[in-house]
């Protein structure tokens, strides 16, 4: 995905990538966040990724046998999906809910389109908004890291976005991921490993991420506290799935605009959706309905970035 | 008589106003949270369908064309006051939930459609069989949304409660709910060939 495009006349070189390959080491790249989010909170947090994964599969493979496709549950896009609305998920959450989430992921969110390229909202999230909506009370109780026994608590974003200071909670906690908040948006530091490889490997580009998370931030600044300009940003970025979202799910191939320029728009769009939402919307976090708003925008600004065509 | 069977039946499948045609979508997606609900405006549409239907087919060759929008309006607006009036004093319950989505029935394109479209251009007969099978038809497309609503929404039918419990699928009463039954449901009829593609 570099910037220099040539096109050559043959021969040409073939390189391994593949859809299958990226989706697999897409997946690869989130395993470390999982495992802290599973060591964070529990073996429950396990299970429910493991029934994610499950359910997305199986409903995958039921869906194109039923309706008589090519059965694609290897390409590793539903394990993907399973696995993403899995880490959305508050960590004691009843092993229905991933379960649910991921039904009406493949299902809803993607086979009804046509399946992987087709669909124009990220699966996961679509599922996630749909669990959202239908059991708000199991998608906002979140426990205490590391008690193990289920003691509720409320997430630091709740707090920032009601212009509280954080208590008891350090930046060093917040980038490790000892706070309260779902399976695999808690420790920064895993996520970033993870995204630093998929950077560095040019699976994603930076535009996306950077301007997402640079927005969110800046209006956090700006308008997280008053007066103006004095907002905690840092903890603004650090809670919530901000990280999760923008590295991960704002740059899903299919449903994100295809230009740099056009990436940098999606991604400006979505950390001010997120921060409107965080700081006036009715929700403690924005990160969900902000991708899912952009990608309903991602035809009309691939439409106005279309790059000028050689010799017009 | 198979030119009126085929008038009537046509609303209920090939035409379905609900299905087919995707006409009358305010009250289809904002009443049909409840299977109770959706039948009394069902059965409140097709009585206006088929008087309105009936009238205007009746008058057609004195209304002059450059009013006929405004004629077709007074005329089903009558029905509609009627039927208002009869709901509220027999059925209060049903005036409450309904509420201003029974005045709106004036305004109903699937009314207005078949008034401009069938019965401003054919007999009084046919007209009558027209607005009973789409009236039909529109009940029936708008109790399958709200039985399948309800059901996963609430877990009941008609009132009806199943399992005492609160942990249904909210999401199905609310406003995405509604679109998304509707869109599978129109998905599902062009597949079996009820309606066309």
């Amino acid at each position: 995905m570099k910037n220099s495009l040539l096109v050559n006349t043959s021969p040409h070189l073939h390189k391994k990538e593949s859809v299958k390959r990226i989706m697999w080491l897409v997946a690869l790249s989130l395993v470390p966040s999982g495992l802290a989010g599973v060591f964070i909170f529990g073996l429950h947090a396990f299970w429910a990724i493991g029934f994610g994964i499950i359910a997305a599969v199986a409903t995958e493979f039921i869906l194109q046998a039923v309706t008589k496709r090519k059965i694609t549950i290897l390409d590793g896009s539903a394990v993907l999906t399973g696995l993403l609305l899995a880490y959305n998920l508050p960590p004691d959450a009843p092993f229905w809910l991933p379960i649910a989430g991921a039904v009406f992921s493949i299902a809803i969110g993607k086979q009804v389109f046509g399946g992987l390229g087709q669909n124009i909202f990220n699966p996961a999230l679509v599922g996630r908004v749909f669990l959202m909506a239908s059991w708000p009370k199991y998608m906002t109780t979140f426990v205490k890291p590391m008690s193990y026994d289920a003691v509720t608590s409320a997430t630091p974003l709740a707090a920032l976005t009601e212009g509280k200071a954080l208590e008891n909670i350090s930046y060093l906690d917040l980038f490790l991921g000892n706070r309260p908040g779902c399976i695999g948006e808690v420790c920064i530091v895993a996520l970033l490993i993870g995204a630093a490889f998929l950077l560095i490997r040019g699976y994603i580009s930076w535009h996306i991420p950077f301007s997402y998370i640079l927005t969110t931030g800046l209006f956090a600044y700006i308008f997280g506290a008053k007066p103006l300009f004095t907002g905690d940003w840092l903890s603004n970025i650090l809670s919530g799935g901000l990280i999760l979202g923008a590295f991960f799910m704002a740059t899903d191939y299919v449903t994100s605009p295809l230009t740099y320029k056009g990436q940098l728009i999606f991604g400006i769009g979505c950390g001010l959706v997120t921060a409107v939402i965080r700081f006036w919307g009715g929700y403690p976090e924005g990160v969900s309905y902000a991708i899912l708003i952009m990608n309903a925008a991602t035809p009309i600004i691939d439409r106005y970035t279309r790059p000028r065509i050689y010799g017009s | 008589m198979k030119n009126l069977i085929k008038e009537f039946s046509k609303g209920i499948t090939v035409l379905n106003p609900t299905f087919g045609l995707i006409l009358g979508l305010c009250p289809t997606l904002a009443v049909s949270t409840s299977l109770f609900n959706a039948l009394g405006m069902g059965v409140a549409a097709t009585f206006v369908l088929v008087f309105s239907n009936l009238i205007i087919s009746a008058l057609r060759n004195f209304i002059p064309g450059r009013i006929r929008l405004p004629a077709y309006i007074v005329i089903i607006a009558t029905f509609v006051t009627m039927c208002e009036l009869a709901i509220k004093a027999y059925l209060p319950a049903l005036g409450q939930s309904l509420g201003i989505f029974i005045p709106l029935i004036v305004v109903n394109c699937i009314i207005m459609a078949r008034a401009e479209a069938f019965a401003s251009r054919n007999p009084v007969l046919p007209s009558i069989f027209d607005g009973l099978g789409m009236g039909i038809g529109f009940t029936l497309g708008i109790s399958i949304i709200a039985f399948i609503r309800e059901l996963l929404g609430s877990g009941s039918i008609a009132g009806f409660g199943l399992l005492k419990s609160n942990e249904f699928i909210l999401v199905m009463i609310l406003a995405p709910g509604a679109l998304l039954t509707m869109g599978l449901l129109i998905a599902l009829s062009r597949l079996l060939g009820i309606t066309k593609k």
